[in-house]
């Protein structure tokens, strides 16, 4: 008897663990609205989501322009990031000579383990003061961001990707062949649309590693408080609002940087979700 | 034929791109490993590792730097490895696929996308504010382990996954109960699998900043107890170069921060496939 | 050989999900005799095997109806341990499957999950379980290097060992020779024929040339059916059935 009693008590003990592993997630939620919330039903959702003006002196808290430039750094780490991933991804399953293979998986290995305060340093000392000096403009700008986030997203998207076009079956790949395509052709119009609902996935999660990072994009945006209008300006995101100013901000300063982080964790969680759901699909 | 060279033009030019693409990744990697290093490795001496610094770190060393990074790396560590090894346990050997697994993975998959500066704004307000522990090793530790539990438990579940079904069988034909088949014939192969997770931990607890600066706060003094406040190497490195503190100093705890991820990483292989060999 | 039944399986049917793996078996097993299940390819033989220690229970969806009886008692019987059952009654698989550990830790295994943690007694009983299991003039000099690095053969005998290490009552035996060689086959039978005044032994033997060597009595199944049953003579040189006739003349299976 006591040898059944200690197996149920072992096994209660370790759905406690599991629930309460996951319980971290219910309790970042519970505090981070519980901060947040309040503030937003007091100046409002619309004011606060829609307000163009972010002025914590004078209690003005919109965050529009730190959506808006979130997204843009976002969408311009995308373009760069997304084709070059591909590319390394496609790379490292079709055509390598295993060598290269080898020297690519470790630098990606590499790039990973580079932690993020040193990009954003890198970006800070090398890739600004060329956009300045070339292209114009105060150089800490979303374009800076986008590259130095592009670099950060890479190793996500290239393994998931890769991941992705190692899982499908060899016959594909046999089966265009033998039809006479090309290899080029093989992977681009067979291999590539066959894996997609992976090389989605990893987009979004590569999307969700781009909007959630903070000291990088604290070094390089520039941090105005502005509508951006065109590559070369400088910007806030919504990490980087809470990054710079929850080291001194109080009272309702401080719930409207808890409020903001509301909002990055909605949209997380929506990006999460997403893709979740996608990669089940692929796995069914 | 004239069709057939279009499409070999066409591959060929997709070659010599996908080639492209990969050689300036390798190239932007070696590109900030050799500007940070080279510029900060000529800073190293004794000095530099053994000083604490002084005049808001103008001048002297990172030795209290280095002490806050392994404090804070250990309290992770050690809270975070328990849970996601018994979560990993749970979702592997204990359930099957249903309901309450799904959630569970469910809630984890959504853990792991948390952006960092959320697990610092959550260790502000519940650790250190909520429970009272103030800007502490403890608070800062204990944020860093929610942050690493989601790594930590997938890579655990992929090791105790990969165990044949025929060793559980074998022990349980032999009158193993569930945790004597788990910890005895489970386990031990899954160790491998599992140390490889606890050092994914390690590095993003050495790397992650955004976290650490809200929780742990940024003291240099070296911590006399898990409530003391302190500044890692990164939190360090980050205030350095962005109020411009000083470059040369930044360069070098730059390079130190690179070369101790580098190091870890390089430690952690070598010993698992000793491991692996001794159990061959 | 006695007559006094060890194993007694009354009515008994096994189900995965839906799919009938035994229908209303019913069969004895007498103490200290090799007895022998053969049949073709998913006949329900290691369903049968897996039913008697309830390593079937590891199978989820599965469900049975009627019993098995072991020294009388209920197998199935909720109050029965488990781990008590699964020690009286030891089971060898059809590939040698050793734990990724040394031969010792191997064999102390079972030993060591009965309590015995004494270094002396635990070498006493590892060292009588390699004899029985005609493995340790092979292995005395290396007992803590790795099991992985012995031949099939070896390690099939250490499953063996690792069984008898736990002194079970009846031993079960799913075609423990399907990936050797002759010789080592000959070792095994061998061993199993001596071991049969002290256990009881169910085998499935992976031939039926096998079988007529080492088995006292043998079942056939077929399709979840046990077709007949008796001596091995009389089932080998003139069986009742037409199928089993069939069977064992080779014109099918």
């Amino acid at each position: 008897m006591t040898v059944e009693f200690k197996e149920k008590f072992i096994e209660k003990i370790l759905l406690l663990i599991a629930f309460s592993s996951i319980s971290i997630l219910a309790l970042i939620a519970f505090f981070i609205f519980g901060e947040g919330l309040p503030l937003i039903w007091k100046i409002g959702p619309k004011t606060f989501l829609l307000g163009g003006r972010w002025v914590p002196g004078q209690g003005e808290f919109g965050i529009l322009p730190m959506i808006i430039g979130s997204f843009w750094v976002t969408f311009g780490a995308l373009l760069l990031g997304l084709p070059l991933g591909l590319a390394c991804a496609i790379f490292l399953c079709e055509w390598t000579p295993p060598w290269a293979g080898m020297i690519l998986r470790s630098a990606i290995q590499v790039l990973a383990g580079i932690p993020s305060v040193i990009y954003g340093f890198w970006g800070l000392v090398v890739l600004v003061p060329l956009v300045r000096n070339y292209l114009g403009g105060p150089g800490l700008s979303i374009l800076s961001g986008s590259l130095i986030l592009s670099i950060m997203i890479l190793p996500t998207i290239i393994s998931i990707s890769e991941d992705s076009l190692k899982a499908l079956p060899p016959s594909y790949k046999a089966g265009a062949l033998a039809l006479g395509a090309t290899h080029w052709e093989t992977i681009w119009r067979v291999l590539v649309p066959a894996a997609r609902s992976g090389i989605v996935a990893s987009i979004i999660l590569g999307m969700g590693r781009a909007l959630g990072e903070t000291m990088a994009m604290i070094m390089i945006l520039g941090n105005a408080v502005k509508m951006p209008s065109s590559f070369l300006d400088s910007a806030r995101t919504l990490t980087t609002n809470i990054g710079i100013e929850m080291g001194y901000a109080t009272g309702d300063h401080r719930q409207a940087l808890f409020a903001t982080g509301v909002i990055l964790f909605l949209i997380i969680m929506f990006l999460n979700t997403l893709a979740i759901v996608l990669s089940r699909r692929r796995v069914g | 034929m004239r069709i057939n060279r279009k499409r070999y033009l066409t591959q060929n030019v997709a070659k010599i791109l996908i080639w492209m693409a990969a050689l300036s990744t390798m190239g932007v990697m070696a590109l900030i490993i050799l500007q940070v290093l080279s510029e900060g490795i000529p800073v190293f001496s004794p000095r530099f590792f053994l000083d604490s610094p002084r005049s808001m770190g103008r001048e002297g060393g990172i030795f209290s730097t280095i002490i806050g990074t392994i404090a804070l790396t250990v309290v992770a560590i050690v809270v975070a490895t328990p849970l996601g090894v018994g979560t990993a346990i749970f979702l592997g050997e204990y359930t099957r696929e249903g309901r309450i697994s799904r959630v569970i993975r469910f809630g984890i998959g959504c853990l792991a996308g948390v952006p960092s500066i959320i697990f610092g704004l959550f260790g502000f307000v519940f650790f250190v504010i909520y429970l009272n522990m103030g800007w502490s090793i403890l608070s800062g530790g204990l944020a860093l382990a929610a942050m690493i539990l989601p790594t930590i438990i997938c890579t655990a579940e992929e090791a105790l996954k990969a165990i044949p079904y025929s060793f559980r069988e074998v022990s349980y034909s032999l009158g193993g109960t569930k945790w004597e088949t788990v910890t005895r014939a489970i386990l031990p192969n899954a160790i491998p699998g599992i140390f490889t997770g606890i050092i994914l931990g390690v590095c993003r607890s050495i790397e992650e900043t955004a976290v650490v600066i809200l929780t742990a706060g940024s003291s240099l003094i070296i911590p006399t107890s898990l409530f003391a406040p302190v500044r890692t190497m990164s939190v360090h490195f980050y205030i350095l170069a962005r109020e411009g503190i000083s470059m040369e100093m930044a360069y070098g705890t730059g390079a130190a921060l690179i070369l101790l991820v580098l190091f870890v990483n390089i430690v952690a292989n070598w010993r698992l496939n000793r491991y692996i060999r001794k159990r061959a | 050989m006695s007559l006094r039944n060890k194993v007694s399986i009354k009515e008994f049917s096994f189900y995965y999900g839906s799919v009938p793996a035994l229908k209303r078996i019913n069969l004895e097993i007498r103490a200290n005799e090799i007895f022998a299940i053969f049949g073709p390819a998913r006949s329900g033989k290691t369903t049968l095997l897996k039913s008697l220690n309830r390593l079937t229970d590891l199978v989820y969806g599965a469900r049975h109806t009627g019993t098995i009886l072991l020294d009388e008692k209920d197998i199935y019987d909720p109050k029965l341990s488990l781990t008590q059952l699964r020690r009286r009654v030891g089971i060898v698989f059809d590939l040698p499957i050793a734990l990724p550990m040394s031969i010792y830790e191997n064999v102390a295994y079972g030993p060591r999950l009965n309590g015995i943690t004494r270094k002396k007694q635990l070498d006493e009983t590892v060292g009588k379980a390699l004899r029985s299991g005609a493995l340790w003039e092979e292995v005395k000099d290396r007992l803590h290097t790795s099991a992985l690095r012995l031949s099939g053969g070896q390690q099939q005998r250490l499953c063996i060992a690792r069984i008898l290490a736990l002194e079970p009552e009846v031993l079960l035996l799913d075609e423990p020779c399907s990936g050797l060689d002759p010789i080592s086959t000959a070792s095994i039978e061998e061993t199993l024929t001596r071991l049969k005044k002290d256990y009881t032994i169910v085998l499935v033997p992976h031939n039926i040339q096998q079988a007529s060597r080492v088995a006292d009595r043998a079942g056939f199944f077929l399709n979840g059916e046990l077709i007949e049953e008796g001596t091995a003579y009389q089932i080998f040189t003139g069986p009742k059935e037409k199928q089993t006739e069939d069977y064992v003349t080779g014109r099918f299976g």
